[in-house]
Order: structure tokens, then sequence, then C-alpha cells
């Protein structure tokens, strides 16, 4: 663990954090945009966040401490998730860490958070919150595995970062396994940031609780932004020795890849009519088998090779 | 010396189970536990010296003299044991039961298991194991689990039998003609092809059955299923460990651990889908205990193969997680059945329909099992994930074993374990938060008082023995290293990771629960600081803001249940993928034909369309298997 490391940790975090404030702002003013609509500013989610933060919370008369509890639990695992995710620089403290399954594991932890909140209060809605919620992971999960299961085969570690740094330093070409695995990591990121379905996550949360659900909402939309972008374009990542100007250009990059990445989330978004929950389960079985395929050629060119 | 303590606590067993005839209750649950603390010790003595020489007791029939002499592979297990039959003998204090016909049969039982376990020879294992089993039975009966259903009493006695005699056959299939019954004899001359496809078929029903009854076995939650429900799943897993890998293991080819990989993923499915569909509480825990059972199957099955293909640090890693999978499921699942034991006796009822609000009357029962909800559900800095998270490793390597239908294969368990898990954690929230949040949906619920403070502290141990697997699994995967060492010939070492992190190879990616628990803390601090800085408002309560939200009728006054998320219904955002199989346990039987039939789906549908995408995969694959195959 270097200085470097702890530093560029530092900062990853913190812009994890600026872009958790910017890029829902951004995705909602394009999709205003491609509907001929003026749109709000892009610093209305940061705007909402703040008056929530002004009210006083409201729990239901016979919420217990787990309604209290559940926003920052939920909050801290998708915050430990963004820290872990790759960056602009490769060999982030915490890179060592960092892992697919945990990534997995960790989001899950923060989903079942989010449930437990929703079923505090013991109202129809929240029930039917809760069991959206555990059901949009549970059939994400399959895909989500085989998808690592694929970058483990093709690199032989499961950690995001090291992912990254061989695909970086491979032969550029094009690839089969990974045009396969794209779109079924596209499809966990649309159901898990919760873009293609409607609703409040937790239906009871007020006050400042209901701004750490939608906090943690933009966070992991930036954070499946960043993995995606860490996992299939790590092109311009800096290495550990690179110098002042290496830092530089390599935060140019990585600002430019998650400006570019929202733009086509928005455009896809745009495209996609928002999905019935029954259909959702039928788009994550479809991102298991594309990802199946990813595999079995995976399997297919190694014993040829 | 540890041998002969062995024996000592063995006779002290029997003792035991003579003073639990004559009713003397005190005296036999304290003994047992006593006996239980015994078998933790031992088993970790005898680990730590990696193994004991066996040694002939001076009785026992002319052709096979009884040896003793627990191994690193038996040390393990009676660590489990010990570990499963603690909190059952404390459970067991604090329930104060006095029935002499139960009593006798807690230490007639630990000592079955107990003789198979510290065996040093295949005679010995065999008397054990139908002594454990057809007490294992006896229990169930005293207990009254087939009062409702008798049929199913005789089939378990069936089973019993049934697989006695099956283990019998394979044992005498293993010796052959030398009529060497010690393990080391039977180690030297390996059982061949035909031979050892008659092992395999005759072993794993046998171990299955025996592994999976008891949790099958419609018994309220209580100290007796503690101790059946803990102790026997692990002995069936013993069985399979020491007469499969370690026995028949060496010189096998790759297909000999194939039935148990592909068994173990489809058990944990099944179990956790069956955990998802019961209300009751001990059938929905029984579901979890399959589920954790198959996972453990299934990284048994996955070492038996690598080891076959030569790949022994990956076969360590398999089995390393099976291995350490155990004492975590062992922990998490004793707390979840105590806690369900106390939420039965607190609130009177034991259907989800019926709970509800219990974090009001019961909070440290509720927070502690939350915990172990969270452990059982395989979430991150908990108990349950490290061995989880080295299976997958495992399974994600194992494609280096060689041929396209293993590979395949490998890639299905990795679907099918996704699943699982995420149904698990599923089940485990809606057993969670039906239990112990929301409004209470009976008025007996408000009656409940929190736990008494025998089995609060009993609670509070396993809690604290869980997390503290869960957070540092190295020094625990380090201790196993003898039973590796036997299950496939390579001890782990430091390929496996170091004290505070687990890792899948020296390249590959690490686990590092300590880290990411202090990263998680750090991280809630800081969020908690920064909220109570930008937003220092108290909250309020009132009534409930929400749709259809109605205030409670007069002859309700805990409102109208109806109002509130039910067990059926938490269920269903899993019901499309939920296969409705008539065969699967738990499986609701619906009148008419089966459901199972596919029914051509309309055109222009998702459905169809998904339909169409796995066939063309199907296609695909078998197209390139075949060019693949001619290469």
């Amino acid at each position: 663990m270097t200085f470097a490391g702890i530093l560029a940790q530092v900062l990853h975090l913190a812009l994890m954090l600026l872009a958790a404030v910017l890029l829902p702002g951004l995705l909602r003013l394009l999709r205003a945009r491609l509907q001929g609509r003026h749109g709000p500013s892009l610093w209305q989610p940061a705007r909402d966040w703040l008056r929530l933060l002004r009210k006083q919370p409201v729990l239901a008369d016979h919420a217990s401490p787990v309604s209290s509890a559940a926003p920052y639990l939920g909050f801290a695992a998708v915050l430990a998730a963004a820290a872990l995710v790759p960056g602009f620089m490769h060999g982030m403290a915490l890179a060592p860490m960092s892992d697919l399954v945990v990534l997995a594991g960790l989001l899950l932890l923060a989903r079942a958070a989010e449930a437990l909140a929703s079923l505090d209060a013991g109202t129809a809605a929240g029930g039917r919150a809760a069991a959206r919620a555990m059901g949009q992971d549970g059939f994400a999960l399959p895909a989500l595995l085989l998808a690592t299961m694929g970058f483990a085969v093709l690199t032989g570690t499961t950690a995001p970062d090291a992912i990254g740094a061989t695909l970086q330093e491979a032969a550029l070409g094009p690839r089969l396994a990974l045009a396969l695995l794209l779109p079924a990591l596209l499809a966990v990121a649309l159901a898990g940031t919760g873009q293609l379905s409607s609703g409040s996550p937790v239906p009871e949360a007020s006050g400042r609780h209901l701004a750490l659900w939608e906090m943690q909402r933009a966070l992991r939309l930036v954070l499946w932004v960043a993995l995606l972008a860490g996992l299939f374009v790590p092109f311009g990542t800096a290495f550990p020795d690179a110098g002042p100007g290496g830092w530089l250009m390599a935060l140019l990059f990585w600002c430019a890849k998650l400006l570019l990445l929202t733009v086509v989330l928005a455009l896809a978004e745009a495209n996609l009519a928002r999905l019935r929950e029954r259909r959702m389960a039928e788009l994550m079985g479809a991102a298991a088998l594309v990802a199946l395929l990813g595999v079995a050629w995976l399997f297919l060119s190694a014993g040829v090779a | 010396m540890i041998p002969w303590m062995l024996s000592g606590l063995l006779a002290f067993l029997a003792l035991l189970a003579a003073l639990g005839a004559a009713g003397r209750a005190r005296a036999v649950q304290g003994g047992v536990a006593l006996a239980s603390a015994g078998f933790v010790l031992l088993g970790l003595a005898a680990l730590w010296q990696g193994g004991t020489v066996p040694v002939l007791l001076p009785f026992g029939p002319p052709w096979a003299p009884l040896s003793r002499g627990p191994d690193g592979l038996s040390a393990w297990f009676l660590m489990l044991l010990g570990l499963a039959g603690l909190p059952a003998a404390l459970a067991g204090w604090a329930a104060a039961d006095q029935a002499p016909r139960r009593l006798m049969l807690w230490p007639l039982l630990l000592a079955g298991l107990a003789l198979a376990l510290s065996a040093a020879d295949a005679f010995g294992l065999l008397l054990g194991f139908a002594l454990a089993a057809l007490t294992a039975h006896a229990l169930l009966s005293a207990e009254g689990a087939w009062v409702t259903n008798p049929r199913l009493g005789r089939l378990d006695l069936l089973a019993t039998l049934l697989s006695v005699t099956a283990l019998a056959v394979a044992v005498g299939l293993l010796t052959g003609l030398s009529g060497d019954l010690s393990f080391a004899g039977l180690r030297a001359a390996p059982p061949e092809a035909g031979q050892a496809a008659a092992i395999l078929l005759l072993v794993l029903p046998a171990a299955a059955a025996r592994a999976a009854l008891p949790l099958l076995a419609p018994l309220p939650p209580g100290p007796a299923l503690l101790l059946v429900g803990g102790a026997m799943p692990p002995m069936a897993i013993y069985l399979l460990a020491r007469l499969l890998l370690d026995l028949g293991g060496p010189a096998q080819p790759l297909w000999w651990g194939t039935p148990l990989l592909a068994g173990g993923a489809l058990l944990a499915l099944a179990g956790a889908l069956r955990a998802l569909r019961q209300a009751e509480l001990s059938p929905l825990l029984g579901g979890v205990a399959l589920a954790h059972l198959g996972l453990v199957g299934a990284g048994l099955g996955l070492a038996a193969a690598l080891r076959a293909a030569d790949l022994a640090p990956l076969a360590a890693m398999a089995a390393g997680a099976a291995l350490l999978h155990l004492p975590a499921q062992a922990l998490f699942l004793a707390l979840l059945w105590l806690s369900a034991g106390e939420v039965a006796l607190g609130a009177g009822a034991r259907h989800l329909d019926r709970l509800g609000g219990l974090i009001h009357v019961m909070p440290i029962l509720a927070w502690v099992s939350l915990a172990g909800a969270a452990a059982a559900a395989l979430l991150p800095p908990f108990a349950g994930f490290a061995g989880g998270w080295l299976l997958l490793q495992a399974l994600f390597s194992a494609w280096r074993a060689g041929p396209l239908g293993f590979q395949l294969l490998t890639a299905g368990a990795v679907a099918l374990l996704g699943l699982a898990m995420a149904s698990l954690a599923a089940a485990l929230l809606r057993f969670w938060g039906l239990c112990f949040l929301g409004r209470p949906r009976a008025p007996r619920t408000l009656g409940a008082a929190e736990v008494a403070p025998l089995p609060r502290a009993l609670l509070l141990a396993l809690l604290l023995l869980s997390t503290l697997l869960g957070l540092l699994p190295g020094p625990l995967l380090r201790l196993a290293e003898p039973a590796l060492l036997l299950l496939t010939g390579h001890g782990g070492g430091p390929e496996l990771g170091g004290l505070i992190s687990t890792s899948a190879g020296p390249l590959a990616a690490d686990y590092a629960p300590l880290g990411l628990g202090l990263l998680l803390a750090l991280l809630l601090a800081l969020a908690a600081g920064a909220m109570r800085h930008a937003s220092p408002h108290p909250s309020v309560s009132a009534p409930p803001w929400d749709d259809g939200f109605m205030a409670p009728p007069p002859h309700l006054p805990f409102g109208d249940p109806a109002t509130q998320p039910d067990a059926a219904g938490l269920a269903t955002p899993m019901r499309p993928l939920l296969p409705r199989w008539p065969g699967l346990p738990g499986a609701v039987r619906l009148p008419g034909r089966p459901r199972w039939r596919l029914r051509p789906a309309r055109r222009g549908t998702a459905r169809r369309a998904l339909r169409f995408s796995l066939g063309a995969v199907v296609m695909v694959l078998l197209l390139l298997a075949w060019l693949g195959g001619g290469a």
C-alpha cells in the first residue's frame, strides 16, 4: 500500500461521489432533450437531496429501528462497492481487496437492507417493494456470476482491477467473448441501477432516509458505469509508475469514458420501454444465456489454442 | 493419548444413556454438553497434531479388531459433532425436557456418531453409522415427528435400513478379497472401474438419504431438531468424503466427481426454493440447511473431479470451501434453529402468517437472528460468504480440468449456484422480515417476552463464534490442512491465503473479510457522522403514509393482517423461474396433470424469443463441441 495508492484511492472515492451528484442529473437532462423537452437543470438531484436533508424524517407508528438503520447500511455497502471498482489508475490502495463476487455480495447486501426497510412499516406497498427488490437482484445474479466466470477464464482472475490491466496490456483486436459478455453485463447493470423499473425504492422513507436511498441509487448508477468502463474499455488507465502528467491524462480519459457511457445509457433508455417485472426476469434469463454462450466460446477457444 | 480419551468419552456417553433411561434429565443434558465440549477440544487437538496413530482396542470381532484413532478428516468432523451437540445440549438444559425415552437417545446418538467418526477401520465406521442412524430415527419418532403422517415414519425407517445395507455392501466392495478393513489397507487398494461405479451408486443415495431425511422430517423447532439436524447431515458428508474421496478417490477418472457436483448444485437450488416456498418455521429452515448441504456436496464433488485431473491445488481449494463451510453452517443454523424455537415459544405460532412485529418485544433475539440470517444468506463479511466465495473461485478455475462436457457442467453449476444464492437470500429475508418486522398479525404475538438468560447467552456465544469465523476464515483453513491432505493429496498451504485473507491462487483474486468489515464499519461511521451534521432533526412518528393503508378496525387492534404482506405474496417475485416439478421437495401438489409441460408461447412475446434463443444456444454449443472435437 503505497502513498500514491492511498492518494489515488481517496481521489477515486471523491470523484465517484462527485459523479454520483452529476450523472443522474445528466441522465435526466439527456432523457428530456431526447424527448424534445427542455428538462431540469444538471444540479436538480443535488437540490432535491438538500431539500430532503432539511426535512424531518417521518417514521410509521410501528416502525422499528430497522427503518432508521437500514438506509445507512445500504449506503455504506454501495459506497464500499464504489471504492472497490476500478478507477482512473491501476493499483489503488483497496484494489487487492476488490473482486467481482465480493462486489456482487455487497450490492446484494445493500438490496437486502432496502428490502428490510420496505418491510418494516408492514404495508402492502412495502411488501411489494421488498419482493421486487429481492427479485431484481436475484435474477441478475446468475448472469453476473457467469460473466465473472468468463473474465476468470479469459484473464485468470476475478479482481476487476487486474482484469482491466490484463486486457489493457493485451493486443488490441476484436474479441467475440467480450462482445458476448458486454450485453450480459449491460443488462445486469440496467437491472441493478433500477433504470428499467419505476417506483421509489422504499415507499415509507422520508427526510434524510429518503435522501440516503436516492443517493444510494445514484451511486449505484455511477458504480455500474465505472465498472463497465474499467472492464470493457480499460484503455487510458494509468499504471502506478506514471508521473503527474500520466495521472492527469488518465483522469481526463476516465471522465470522458464515464460521460460517453452515460450518453449510451441515456440513448438505450430512451429507446427501451420500461419493462414489467415479469419481462425483467426474462431479460435476465436472456443475459445469463448470452453470458453462458460467451463462456462456452472461451472454453472452446482455450481448448483449440 | 487422544484415542484413549475418545474411548473414555464414549464410555461416559454409554453411562449417560443409562442415566437418561433412569430419568436424570439434568445429569444427561450436562453430561452431553461436557462430552460435546470434549469432542471439540479433542478434534482441535488432533488437527493440531495433524492426526493420530490408530490404536487397537482389546475387544471387537476377531475378523475386524476395533481400532480408534482420528486422522485429520475425522478430527475435523469430530469438532463439527461437538459444535452441533453443545448448543443442542444447552438448549435442552434450558428447555428442561424430562421424558426418559427421549433423554436416553441423546447420548446414544452422540455415541454412535462419535464411534463412526473416531473409527480407523470400515467396520467401526459402519457400526457407528448404523447405531446413529437408528437412534436418529428413534429420536425423531419419540419427538412425535410422524404423528400427522405415519407413512413418512415408515419411509424413514426403510430408508435408514436401506442406507445401512447399501453402505455395508459398498464397504464389502471396497475391501475386495483382501479382508483388510483398516483405512490404511483400503486406501492402498482403491477400487477399479466397474466396482468403483457400483460403490458410487451405493454410497451417494445412502448418504443423501441420511443427510436429507432429518431435515425434511416435520419436527417442531427445539433442542432435538438442533441435535439431529445439526449432527446427522455432517455425518453423511463425512461418509461421502471418507468413502468416495479418501478411500476410493485416488486413481479415479474425471467423471467420479461429476454426480456429486451436479447433485450438490441441484440440491442447493432445490433447498433454497423449498425455503422460499415454505411458510412454517422449521420446514423453511430445513430448506436452508439443505441448500447449504448442497453447497458442501458440490465442493466435494468438484474436489474429486479436480484431483482426478491432477490439479491438486485447485482440488484443495474446492475441498477447503466444503470444509470451511461446514463449521460456518453448523454455527449459523444452530443460531437460526434456536431463534425459531424461541419465536415459536414466545409468540405461540410457527406459521409466518401468524407472526410479525416481534422486534418490538424481543429486540435482542431479533438482532442476533438477523446476523444469523445474513450469514446464512451468504452476504459478504458474514460467516457463510467465505466458503461460497472459495467454491465459486474453484468453479471458475475448474475449466482447466479438461473436456468440454465437464467445462459446461461447471458453467451450469455456476448458474445454478447463483440462482440458489439469490433464492436463499430472498428466503431468509422473507423469514426474518415476516417474523420480526411489520405489525403483529395475531394478538398473541405481543404476549411474547425477551429470551431467558441461558438461551440468550447461548445465542450471543453462537453469534460471536460465527462472526469470528466470518472475519477470520484463514486460520481455520490452515487448521484443516491434514484433512485437505487426505481428501485431495494437497494441504492447501500458502496458496489458499494467509491469516487475514483467503486467496484463490497466487495470481487470482483475494477475499479479505476483516478488511472488508473494517471498510464497511468506517464508511458506515462516516455516513452516519455526515448525516448527523447535515440533517440534525430528530424523527417523528405518524401513521403510515401509503396508498391503501387503513386505520385498524375496532375488532382488530393491531390492524387487519390481510393488509400486510404475507408469506405466499413475498415469494412471488421469484415465481417466474420457480420450477414446479412434482418430485421436488416441497412442491405444491397440483390437481390434474403435471404443469411442467411446455406450452407453446404466443407469437411475438419475449418468452418465445427467449425459448428460441435457448434453442439456438444449445444448437450452437453442440455444433461447436462437434467442431472442437474434430479439430
